[in-house]
């Protein structure tokens, strides 16, 4: 997807390597914020927008970086919720290796879905995602080890690695952010790295790509199983935080919802999907005591992010200090 | 009476009439949409909304103003398509010269948009819609109830009008001609940007007709469409989008399939359809009537 402006222009260039620095600064100074944050805001709160970063990210690394929209992405989500909760309720798991469990399980769904998905391109790869998603949707409807339309209530939270307590909320806050800036800095290092760069060049020029003689597939499946764990580790952490796996989680309105993020927020930025999903989580909270009328929000926001910003919040404060660094440069 | 494999025949032939019914839908859907994304570029995901529309349009039009179903077959389609047409001028227009992705997120809002108005004002459970054509025929094997039977019937002749006159006149022949070439087409003084409102009507025409047919089939709810919708695209991923004979045959097979299904693994209904689509994807990826691309 050409969402995103190509940051290799010459007059960028001179912006990314000032603002390298001053991106440190304000990365140190954003986890320093998040680390007090919980003594002033509902930290339940806190940790829901974290577990939904997370997953935005995760996502945003198929989207934003290799041009795959997937439409399914709550398949690694929810599988990995009932996964995580299966294990610490029924087998007596500690929190670490449910999350483990939940993890490998998502990575190994990536693997097979992103075998059968890649074979498509653009809008079928969305609608392959989005059809397999939904096979799993009834698979864990039917089964029995999810509940059904209860789904997983009631998830102890038990002490972590043995000896640490997370049953207070402030304490396992610190769990969250530890496992989301985990998860925000593989995907940084990601993004970053030459496998990244290969990345960026199937989205912006895919037969280029293959005529100089990178194997597009491999690259693809590999991010697609990047993509899935990590948006399993969301799923897996959310389900300490709310002790609950259900339907909600694989639904197909939570593939949506995680693309509203990733797309009001700004694709193929890094910091989007965090801006996005702190915007979307906040909206759900105000707008908890509207009802149906939720739905018909998040369609308009679609609609308008569509219509008139499609480089989401981040993108576009992106766009503007380019374009005013632009101009003092020259 | 005989038994095969120890289902009896009721049972067998009454799921495969199910089976043929929403095969008719899957049909009907999934030519609409491979009709507007042959012009458009377009993946409509507003296309489950609008068979809800068309579905409630009848409901509406029969318990306000007492328009009775065979009215409500031909109007509810238009009013649907003129509120397609409006949406397509105002704002998938504007998104023609950007990735197909996007019309595909612009339109999966609108479905969102309208599935929450239609739940806000008439809750999530289904409203009963009357049977128009009570009654039925005893064929000796099975009951074939009258409406049921319409529904197919009715469904093969809009399908196969539809392949007529996209292969066969030459109004078709100006579709086809645009699908590959619009810029040559419009060189040639045919009003495209016309003909693509026109034909994003059509296809979402087609969408409010099949609610409509669906009305008295099924109940009327606002979830109808989303779900259904889901299905379709496996179904377009099944089929291909090349042809449209291709979309009819793979409409109705998998309708078929679905509804043996029933009968002889009832817990693999909902899955099969989607368990071919991977099956077809290892096989052969561009689809049974596919081109590669």
């Amino acid at each position: 997807m050409n969402a995103s402006s190509s940051s290799s222009t010459p007059a960028a260039s001179g912006v990314a390597a000032t603002s390298s620095s001053t991106l440190t600064v304000l990365g140190l100074l954003a986890v320093a914020v998040l680390l007090v944050a919980p003594f002033g805001v509902y930290p339940v709160f806190l940790m829901k927008v974290m577990c939904f970063a997370l997953f935005a990210c995760a996502f945003n690394l198929m989207l934003g970086y290799t041009g795959l929209l997937s439409f399914g992405h709550a398949m690694f989500f929810g599988g990995s919720a009932y996964i995580c909760a299966y294990t610490i309720k029924e087998m007596g798991f500690s929190p670490e290796l449910g999350i483990l469990a939940g993890v490998v399980f998502a990575a190994a769904l990536g693997f097979v879905t992103g075998l059968l998905a890649i074979r498509r391109q653009g809008i079928y790869f969305a609608m392959v995602t989005l059809a397999l998603a939904q096979m799993f949707f009834f698979f864990c409807l039917q089964a029995r080890f999810t509940g059904g339309e209860d789904g997983l209530q009631s998830v102890p939270r038990r002490p972590l690695f043995g000896f640490i307590d997370i049953t207070q909320d402030i304490h396992l806050y610190y769990l969250v952010l530890a496992i989301f800036l985990f998860g925000f800095l593989v995907i940084y290092r990601t993004i970053h790295s030459p496998f990244g760069q290969v990345m960026k060049a199937i989205r912006e020029n895919e037969p280029r790509a293959i005529s100089l003689g990178y194997r597009v597939n491999q690259y693809k499946l590999l991010a697609f199983v990047l993509s899935a764990a990590l948006s399993g580790l969301a799923g897996s952490t959310k389900v300490l935080v709310f002790q609950l796996a259900s339907l909600t989680d694989v639904a197909w309105q939570m593939s949506g919802e995680v693309i509203l993020m990733t797309l009001v927020g700004g694709m193929g930025t890094i910091l989007g999907p965090v801006v996005g999903a702190a915007v979307i989580v906040t909206m759900q909270n105000y707008l908890a005591g509207f009802g149906e009328w939720v739905l018909v929000i998040q369609g308009t926001i679609f609609v308008l992010a569509v219509s008139l910003f499609r480089r989401g919040i981040v993108g576009e404060i992106i766009a503007i200090a380019k374009y005013y660094g632009g101009r003092t440069g020259n | 009476m005989f038994e095969l494999l120890g289902i009896p025949p009721q049972a067998l032939f009454g799921q495969l009439l199910l089976g043929l019914i929403n095969g008719a839908f899957y049909a009907m859907l999934s030519l609409g949409l491979a009709v507007i994304f042959g012009l458009l570029n377009v993946i409509n995901f507003t296309h489950g909304a609008q068979y809800m529309m068309g579905a409630f349009g009848a409901w509406m039009l029969l318990n306000y103003l007492g328009v009775p179903f065979w009215g409500a077959l031909v109007l509810s389609p238009i009013i649907v398509a003129i509120i397609g047409m409006v949406i397509e001028r105002t704002l998938l227009r504007r998104l023609y010269q950007l990735d197909h992705l996007y019309g595909l997120l612009l339109t999966f809002g609108l479905a969102l948009i309208f599935e929450g108005l239609f739940r806000r004002q008439y809750g999530s459970s289904g409203l009963p819609y009357n049977n128009p054509l009570p009654g039925g025929t005893n064929l000796g094997f099975m009951f074939l109830p009258n409406y049921r039977a319409f529904v197919v019937v009715a469904s093969l002749v809009v399908c196969f009008a539809t392949w007529f006159v996209i292969e066969r006149t030459k109004l078709g022949s100006y579709l086809r001609a645009a699908t590959e070439r619009p810029d040559l087409v419009q060189a040639f003084g045919i009003d495209v940007p016309r003909m693509i409102t026109l034909t994003y009507g059509f296809g979402v025409g087609l969408a409010a007709l099949a609610g409509v047919l669906a009305a008295p089939a099924y109940q009327v709810s606002p979830t109808m469409g989303s779900n259904l919708i889901i299905v379709v695209f496996a179904v377009v991923v099944i089929g291909g989008m090349g042809s449209i004979m291709g979309a009819i045959l793979t409409g109705f097979g998998l309708g078929v399939i679905e509804g043996l299904t029933k009968v002889f693994y009832p817990e693999a209904s909902s899955t099969v359809i989607f368990v071919i689509m991977a099956i077809v994807l290892m096989v052969k990826p561009a689809g049974l009537f596919g081109t590669a691309k």
